[in-house]
């Protein structure tokens, strides 16, 4: 059966994984566009620095603990340990959930300190937060939902199923955003 | 184990390999035509949704040429058709002639020179030419169709509200794009056309991954990066510019909708429309135009690049000699592909920016003219002393080759900070990017699709309307915008809802109407182009030869009604580059066919 694909077509790289790292650069793109945007506004006019919330440092912990998760997790699949990576799954959900958390938190912080993110009289720098910030977080709840799709496929009652290139993809994208926050982290934080 | 994922989809048809024929999996009207996950419908639902856009694309110019070529008369039968929007008092509104603009604009650079054209021919020629049952993903080729359906209906929306569509220009600038209240189209028409662009880059990504995945990972058994014909290598860095390009647009995009709708001050500041003082602050418009021309400059090379690859295959096939240059070809793809990217600001020349910068952009900006050059000089070399077949396909190829020229030329001039002071935002500046972008990618497509209809329909085209087509869009292409670079060069500006107010442009008015005259008469002619499209499409001649134009190509070992999977027994083998013609005595080799052991090197 698979010898027709195999001989005619070899392959280095699943071609839903080449699929993703391309992807993960189109992504890549999208957050370089925000960051030189946020760069030449600064360098215009107007520009008020924001003191950049404790909370940002705790969730930068979380999601980097949510990696190591996820490669134990994975891990464990391949062993096919079934317990120990649903344990190890389930956690990363976790993580990732309150990674987000976090986030929102962390602007709460913002507008009781006083500063205005949206809206009539914002500051522009509050606002940038908000945008390459919220984007971010919202990439990793489309990895949240990836990793949920991911889990309950591995372990339909219907069909067992010791593939493991689903899980590897999301992990992939879930190592991803994590680099991409530090990224982030680094450049909004410490960049002045 | 790896190839898992792919068994699971209907690209996997290599697992019945010998009886793939007769063991279809079943299907209905749903799956076959409209939820199909079959790249050569999905190609087709992209070219007729292409047509239908540039149909309603070129009404559009229409119009609005009307306004500008008699703008004295008066058409109250227009206003029975169109409505007291559109046009009032029998003439054309001004709202309504800026909302025809932009759209027009947007339509034609996005749906169809982007979807219609790359979604078109990637789709079809990426898995047959380089010898795969589909994409690499089929499902996702689907969703990009269907997120392009969903931004076609969207924009057309915009057209029925009540304040119009969008009419700040295609490029969407702020603050016209940003505020509300700043004109009619800037209210529900700029939502609708930003909703609208959202799924449209969506589709444009869904797409482009797919066309890079199936690329550089399903090439059949032989067929190596450098046998691959051009039009691939052209699709490939097509999808590569969009998938670095458009997400920088999509950011754009949501720093705008912050400033629509959460009023934030990205690209805002100190504003006073309708008596009102803005709160807004420091915003820059300017980001903006960085934002949205880093993607729209290498835009026109997205626009620009599938024609150019498929115009190198029907010339050199038609010239039944190799293309001229394979490897200068694939490298000045290459080096269009980088530069495109550094040359964004000279849109902006006349915006502020610092001169020293300008200088840089300048020289990146003339720089681009050496690949591009090389390129016409290899599509001249292909055709010398070639024994040339006039097809229809190769008398639009040849026409691209001519508009390119006459197009890129005045790009040089443009490319001049200092003579686009003068030059910017006139006729000139339409002249231009109408002849190297607009129309000869219009003629790249159309030469694809006159070459490719045998293997898409199983039928042939009718070559005498074919031939009239041909002409009178050739002749009336120049005719409608030679004489634009005249009026560019006496300065008149572009985006003017009237120019017969202004003594200087009064010389204009004869021309100007001259212009539009033939404008209606091009735009009559397509239909006969349309009628051949969907009338051979029932009523053709029937195809009898698999591989009517002698080429050397995979697509053309497949059946003259190629299933779902393409070939129905194994995939060919490829032995050779795509461009053996007039070699050693013979007219043509197919890539398939093994080199003879005394055969000579080319
Ligand atoms: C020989 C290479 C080329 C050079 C040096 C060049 C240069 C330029 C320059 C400097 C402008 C800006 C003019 C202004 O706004 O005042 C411009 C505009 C434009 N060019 Fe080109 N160009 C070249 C080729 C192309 C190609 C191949 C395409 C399309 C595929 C293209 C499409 C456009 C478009 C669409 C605009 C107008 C955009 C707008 O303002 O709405 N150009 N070109
Ligand atoms: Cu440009």
């Amino acid at each position: 059966m698979m010898t027709a694909v195999r001989s005619n077509q070899p392959k280095k790289l699943h071609p839903h994984k080449f699929t993703l790292w391309v992807a993960m650069g189109s992504i890549c793109m999208m957050f370089a566009a925000l960051t030189s945007a946020y760069i030449v506004k600064r360098n215009q006019g107007i520009w008020e620095d924001v003191s950049f919330p404790k909370m940002f440092y705790y969730s930068t912990v979380v999601i980097i603990i949510s990696s190591i998760t996820i490669h134990i997790a994975l891990k464990a699949f391949k062993a096919r340990e079934r317990n120990r990576y649903k344990f190890f799954i389930t956690l990363t959900v976790f993580l990732g959930v309150l990674f987000a958390l976090l986030q929102w938190i962390g602007f709460k912080e913002l507008t009781n300190s006083g500063i205005k993110l949206l809206g009539a009289g914002s500051n522009a720098a509050a606002s940038f937060l908000v945008v390459i910030i919220g984007l971010h977080t919202l990439h990793v709840l489309g990895g949240i939902i990836a990793l949920i799709v991911a889990f309950f496929r591995a372990f339909s009652k219907k069909t067992i199923n010791y593939n493991t290139t689903s899980i590897e993809i999301v992990a992939t994208y879930w190592h991803f955003v994590d680099l991409l926050w530090i990224y982030l982290f680094i450049f909004l934080a410490w960049i002045k | 184990m790896s190839n898992e994922a792919v068994l699971h989809t209907p690209s996997s048809y290599a697992v019945h390999d010998d009886h793939a024929h007769d063991h279809h999996h079943h299907e209905t009207f749903i799956t076959k035509y409209v939820f199909s996950q079959d790249h050569k419908m999905i190609s087709k639902q992209f070219l007729i949704t292409g047509m239908v856009w540039a149909l309603i694309g070129g009404l559009l110019s229409v119009l609005f040429r009307l306004q500008l070529g008699y703008p004295d008369s008066k058409f109250p039968w227009l206003q029975d058709l169109l409505g007291k929007f559109w046009v009032e008092d029998g003439r054309i509104t001004a709202q309504a002639y800026y909302a025809l603009v932009t759209t027009h604009g947007t339509v034609l650079i996005f749906f169809v020179l982007t979807a219609g054209l790359s979604g078109t021919f990637a789709n079809f020629l990426i898995p047959l030419q380089i010898g795969a049952r589909d994409m690499a993903s089929p499902f996702m080729n689907m969703l990009s169709y269907w997120f392009f359906f969903a931004a076609s209906c969207v924009m057309f929306s915009s057209l029925f509200v009540e304040t119009g569509p969008f009419s700040g220009g295609w490029t969407a600038y702020p603050p016209l794009s940003a505020l509300g209240q700043a004109s009619p189209g800037s209210k529900t028409g700029m939502d609708l056309w930003l909703i609208s662009m959202a799924l449209f880059v969506v589709s444009t990504l869904l797409g482009g991954l797919n066309y890079v995945a199936t690329v550089l990972n399903m090439r059949t058994k032989g067929m190596s990066m450098t046998r691959l014909p051009l039009t691939i290598w052209a699709l490939f860095f097509t999808a590569v510019l969009g998938i670095l390009t458009f997400p920088v647009l999509f950011s754009g995009f949501i720093l705008l909708i912050f400033d629509r709708n959460f009023g934030t001050s990205f690209y805002l500041s100190d504003l006073y429309v309708n008596g009102t003082v803005l709160p807004n602050e420091g915003g820059s418009a300017i980001l903006y135009q960085h934002l949205f021309w880093f993607l729209a400059h290498p835009e026109v090379y997205i626009v620009m690049l599938p024609a150019m690859g498929m115009v190198s295959e029907i010339l050199s096939i038609n010239s039944r000699k190799p293309i001229f240059g394979y490897i200068a070809m694939v490298g000045s793809l290459f080096a269009i592909t980088c530069l495109s990217l550094l040359v964004w600001a000279h849109h902006m020349f006349v915006t502020g920016l610092n001169p020293f910068l300008g200088s840089i952009f300048v020289l990146f900006t003339l720089l681009i003219a050496v690949p591009s050059a090389i390129k016409v000089f290899n599509w001249l070399t292909t055709l010398w002393r070639g024994n040339i077949r006039f097809t229809p396909a190769m008398m639009f190829a040849i026409g691209f080759v001519s508009l390119f020229i006459s197009g890129g030329l005045t790009g040089i001039w443009l490319g001049n900070s200092a003579l686009d002071i003068h030059l910017h935002d006139t006729y000139f500046n339409i002249a231009h990017f109408h002849l190297v972008m607009g129309v000869a990618s219009f003629f790249g497509m159309f030469a694809g699709v006159y070459h490719w209809y045998p293997k898409m329909y199983g039928r042939q085209l009718n070559n005498t309307l074919a031939y009239i087509h041909f002409w009178v869009t050739m002749i009336g292409a120049y005719l409608i915008f030679w004489p634009m670079h005249y009026e560019g060069l006496a300065g008149m500006p572009r985006r003017y809802y009237d120019y017969s107010i202004w003594e200087s442009f009064k010389q204009f008015a004869e021309l100007n109407r001259f212009i539009s005259t033939v404008v209606i008469i091009v735009f009559a002619t397509q239909f006969l182009f349309l009628f051949n499209f969907f009338y051979s499409i029932f009523k053709g001649r029937k195809a009898t030869n698999p591989n009517p134009w002698g080429a050397n190509t995979l697509e053309w070992t497949t059946p003259i009604h190629p299933g779902h999977g393409n070939w129905p027994g194994e995939i060919p083998e490829v032995h050779r580059w795509a461009y053996d013609y007039g070699k050693d005595d013979r007219e043509f080799i197919p890539q398939t066919e093994p080199v003879g052991a005394n055969e000579s090197h080319h």
